[in-house]
């Protein structure tokens, strides 16, 4: 398993983070809620990203548990929050956010 | 070679995940968001972590994205129409603030950050419980989306009629 | 035989209650009455099975204790969820659930065509699991839980015709008249638990002889203030003003709760707590006089009603007077014995009561009934046995109590106390044929419309009338054969009050005195009745010539003496308007004052947060990452 890494952890770790800021901008800059949706997806897998690097530089599996982990929530996840972005798109005819504004008291 | 393969699937990575933002198209949004996941895939591949590259493969880019083509075709959105000042005012701190997160992450990793020494710290027992405690969060996922997805609850007492 | 299960007695009504809520009208008319009797039908039968596994221990051992749960624990104070049996508890749950089972047949009847009939005995099952838990706590608290509870549901059925306003006020009278006892109650039970450290009967009874001195002023004062308590929930002078009000409440109602349960619950906590009151000379003499008092009150307001149920609430203030008159003179046993004949009678009183206005269309008016007897052939007779054995006529049940009270008020040397009640005897006896000969007797007065539904009642009704009055009749036999403390019913208790007449106030009398003294009760009875069928039956123009007479006499019992009136003048009316004043002044301006002026300091900090909170997910978010990176700088500053 030691095989001498031929990346560097560092270069993984930034990819991660340059992928995590993308996916963040794209859940602040758009309105169309199943794109937040898909940003969100890019940032989970950003960390998963950081967490294969990990467990690789450690030598250890527990970091690809991990990701497993993730990766089943995230499974769920989108099932539940599809199911929801639908139903409001019943009711009020839009996937646009800032056309919905339940949460205002 | 190890660095070119790292080359070329960083570079579509970040590439496609610029893409499934900027675009207006979800659709568009959605198909460069499954060849992000395969380029991660490659680059689990590259880790030596090759069943979650699998995984990855099936699960996020066959199953999850298929999921959300399918959702937006049954809505059928068009493009996103993204104008007003008050948008605009938010997009712009939006970019300013994710930009403003990169120099804040480059900034520790220029500081000469490195990995800690290895800690003998035991995994946690999951173990064989694992596949278990997976099973039965999948199956309330699927409760719950079919409970969300069944549509507007009739409203109470307007089931039965009064004996 | 095993230990008896005692939780179950009171948690069977308790899960009806339950499963009615759950099951709500799904039920139907008849799977409500069915669940509400069979309920209180099956607490009857544990409570016969816990009486008879009780009554198969040897004497010492009669008394079994059942921790439900640890309830509280509050330093060295501890209550427990706890049930007692003991031959006085066995007594009370026998009446309690049997009296309670057949008011429960009798209302399916009564009832029947009433729109709210499941919350009646959503209503009635609640009481019961109420009262079964006040006496079988097996310390105070418990008691005050059951007591409380009891005066809940008293409140709720008062006012169960709550769209008639008088019935909604009655409730509401009770409910605060109950709460000025209630709170002398708990005053009380503060001062026992503050000299003895405990409210558990066993630890509270064996500690008081050494926490406090005999005939002292704490002692005296505790007990009293328990007594305060009593006097409020078995309408005592000076808090019985409520129950005739109760009346408003459904017949049953006024059967189960206002005579034959709740109302004898103070006399059941002054027996329970007898060795605190033996302690008190003072406060014994009180509950005598207090007793005896009411007694002869309530039965002069009794002479001169004519709502067939007030008549009978006022009997039943006396009657309970009677009760106390017997705990205070230390005859413990009789008051009980008392108090489980009253229940069968007056029980049988109200549900007649109930089946005559059943058949008049609801009417209460003694003055427009008359001549009954014969259209109402089953009601008749069953309560001409219940009037007799109020009377005290023997051998009905009424008769053996009565004359045990009165018999301990002349052995323990009330003299005083002995003639009140005597005298309070012959006017019982009056007025109950009064009302008897009113109802039942002579011409019809009865008006053409109530007179075509005239009907005698179905047999859900009959029949109960006709357990209790076989009750009434037999009852009072377990008090033969007819010897001083060596009776049946004197010796069951004799675990829980010690050796009859064994409280050094009794002198044994002799034979010649005993037997005179049942004569001359029972002459005061004849005579009452007498009297009352000159006056009523055989020459009606007697009763209007001493109403003539004595005109000021008249209209002050009619009148009740003006004792509510006098009360909303004295009390209620000053209480009223140093409320509007505070309510004026402190609340208004004051406590409302701070309030908003803080409300308003809040308001104006909420102006500038609200833009904030702009209800986008989207500034939501924004707001968040802000944070996040403002919180990763600060960790690069460092």
């Amino acid at each position: 398993m030691s095989a001498p890494m031929a990346v560097p952890l560092s270069w993984m770790l930034a990819l991660s983070g340059v992928v995590f800021v993308i996916g963040l901008i794209g859940v602040l800059v758009r309105r169309n809620a199943l794109v937040i949706f898909m940003s969100i997806e890019l940032m989970l897998n950003a960390a998963n990203l950081a967490f294969v690097a990990f467990a690789r530089q450690l030598d250890s599996l527990d970091g690809q548990v991990f990701v497993f982990f993730v990766m089943t929530v995230a499974a769920a996840e989108v099932a539940i929050g599809l199911a929801i972005i639908v139903n409001v798109f019943r009711l009020r005819e839009t996937v646009y956010v800032d056309e919905i504004n339940l949460l205002k008291g | 070679m190890m660095l070119l393969l790292f080359a070329v699937f960083a570079i579509t990575l970040v590439g496609c995940s610029l893409m499934v933002v900027l675009h207006r198209n979800p659709v568009t949004s959605a198909l460069f968001l499954v060849v992000a996941f395969c380029a991660l895939a490659g680059l689990y591949l590259l880790l030596q972590a090759e069943f979650l590259a699998m995984v990855q493969v099936i699960v996020y880019a066959g199953a999850i994205m298929v999921l959300f083509l399918f959702v937006i075709m049954y809505l059928n959105l068009k493009r996103d129409v993204e104008d007003g000042l008050q948008f605009a005012l938010r997009r712009g701190a939006g970019w300013l603030l994710g930009i403003l997160l990169l120099g804040t992450a480059a900034l520790f990793l220029s500081r000469g950050w490195a990995p800690g020494a290895t800690t003998e710290a035991s995994p946690p027992p999951i173990g064989n419980s694992a596949a278990e405690l997976t099973s039965i969060l999948l199956l309330v996922g699927i409760v719950g989306a079919v409970v969300i997805g069944r549509g507007r609850a009739k409203p109470p007492g307007s089931e039965e009629p009064a004996p | 035989m095993t230990l008896p299960l005692l939780w179950i007695i009171p948690a069977l009504p308790l899960g009806a209650v339950a499963l009615s809520l759950l099951l709500g009208d799904r039920l139907g008319r008849r799977g409500t009455a069915w669940l509400a009797c069979g309920a209180v039908g099956a607490s009857f039968a544990f409570a016969v099975r816990a009486a008879l596994a009780l009554a198969a221990r040897p004497e010492e051992g009669r008394s079994i204790t059942e921790v439900a749960y640890r309830w509280m624990q509050v330093g060295d104070f501890s209550a427990n969820v706890a049930f007692l049996l003991d031959p006085l508890s066995a007594v009370m749950i026998l009446v309690v659930t049997g009296v309670g089972f057949l008011i429960h047949v009798y209302s399916t009847g009564y009832m029947a065509h009433d729109p709210s009939f499941r919350r009646f005995f959503l209503y009635l099952n609640l009481f019961m699991f109420a009262m079964l838990t006040l006496v079988l706590a097996d310390n105070l608290l418990l008691l005050f839980v059951g007591w409380e509870g009891v005066g809940l549901c008293s409140y709720l059925l008062i006012g169960f015709w709550y769209t008639k306003p008088s019935a909604a006020e009655a409730g509401k009278k009770a409910f605060i008249v109950n709460r000025i006892g209630d709170f002398g109650f708990l005053l009380g039970m503060l001062a026992l638990v503050t000299w003895t450290g405990s409210l558990q009967y066993d630890a509270l009874f064996s500690a008081a002889p050494q926490a406090f001195v005999a005939g002292g002023i704490a002692i005296t004062v505790a007990t009293l203030l328990l007594f305060l308590g009593a006097t409020g929930k078995s309408a005592q002078i000076p808090l019985y003003t409520w129950l005739p009000d109760a009346m408003e409440g459904p017949t049953p109602v006024s059967a189960l709760i206002h005579a034959a349960t709740m109302v004898t619950a103070g006399v059941y906590m002054v027996a329970r707590c007898h060795s605190l009151f033996q302690l008190a000379p003072i406060s014994l003499e009180v509950v005598a006089v207090v007793g005896a008092a009411t007694a002869l009150f309530a039965a002069t307001i009794g002479l001169a009603q004519n709502d067939i149920k007030r008549v009978l609430a006022y009997s039943t203030i006396s009657q309970l007077g009677y009760m106390f008159m017997a705990c205070g003179v230390g005859a413990f046993g009789a008051g009980i014995f008392h108090l489980m004949t009253h229940a069968f009678f007056k029980a049988l009183l109200f549900l007649g009561a109930g089946s005559v206005i059943h058949a008049l269309s609801d009417e209460q008016d003694l003055r427009r009934m008359g001549g009954l007897a014969k259209k109402l052939p089953w009601t008749h007779a069953t309560m001409l046995v219940a009037t007799i054995a109020i009377a005290g006529i023997p051998p009905f049940a009424g008769f053996f109590s009565k004359d045990e009270i009165l018999h301990g008020a002349f052995a323990s040397g009330h003299y005083g106390v002995w003639a009140v009640g005597l005298l309070g005897a012959i006017l019982t006896a009056f007025y109950m044929f009064r009302l008897y000969v009113l109802a039942f007797r002579g011409g019809s007065r009865v008006s053409h419309e109530a007179e075509h539904h005239l009907h005698e009642s179905p047999p859900s009704m009959i029949v109960p009338l006709f357990v209790l009055a076989i009750l009434s009749l037999i009852g009072g036999w377990i008090g033969l054969p007819f010897q001083r403390g060596g009776h049946p019913f004197e010796r069951w208790l004799e675990p829980v009050f010690g050796a009859g007449g064994a409280h050094g106030t009794m002198r044994p009398l002799s034979p010649m005195i005993e037997w005179l003294l049942i004569e001359v009760s029972v002459v005061a009875a004849l005579l009452g009745i007498v009297f009352a069928f000159r006056a009523y039956l055989k020459d009606p123009s007697l009763a209007t010539r001493l109403r003539e007479r004595w005109p000021a006499v008249h209209r002050m019992l009619v009148h009740k003496y003006w004792v509510d009136e006098g009360l909303d003048a004295l009390v209620v009316m000053p209480l009223y308007r140093a409320s509007q004043r505070l309510w004026r002044f402190w609340d208004e301006k004051i406590v409302d004052g701070a309030v908003n002026g803080v409300g308003f300091l809040f308001e104006g900090f909420s102006v500038g947060l609200r833009l904030f909170q702009t209800g986008f997910v989207g500034t939501y978010a924004l707001f968040l990452t802000l944070g996040a990176v403002a919180l990763l700088l600060h960790f690069l500053r460092q």
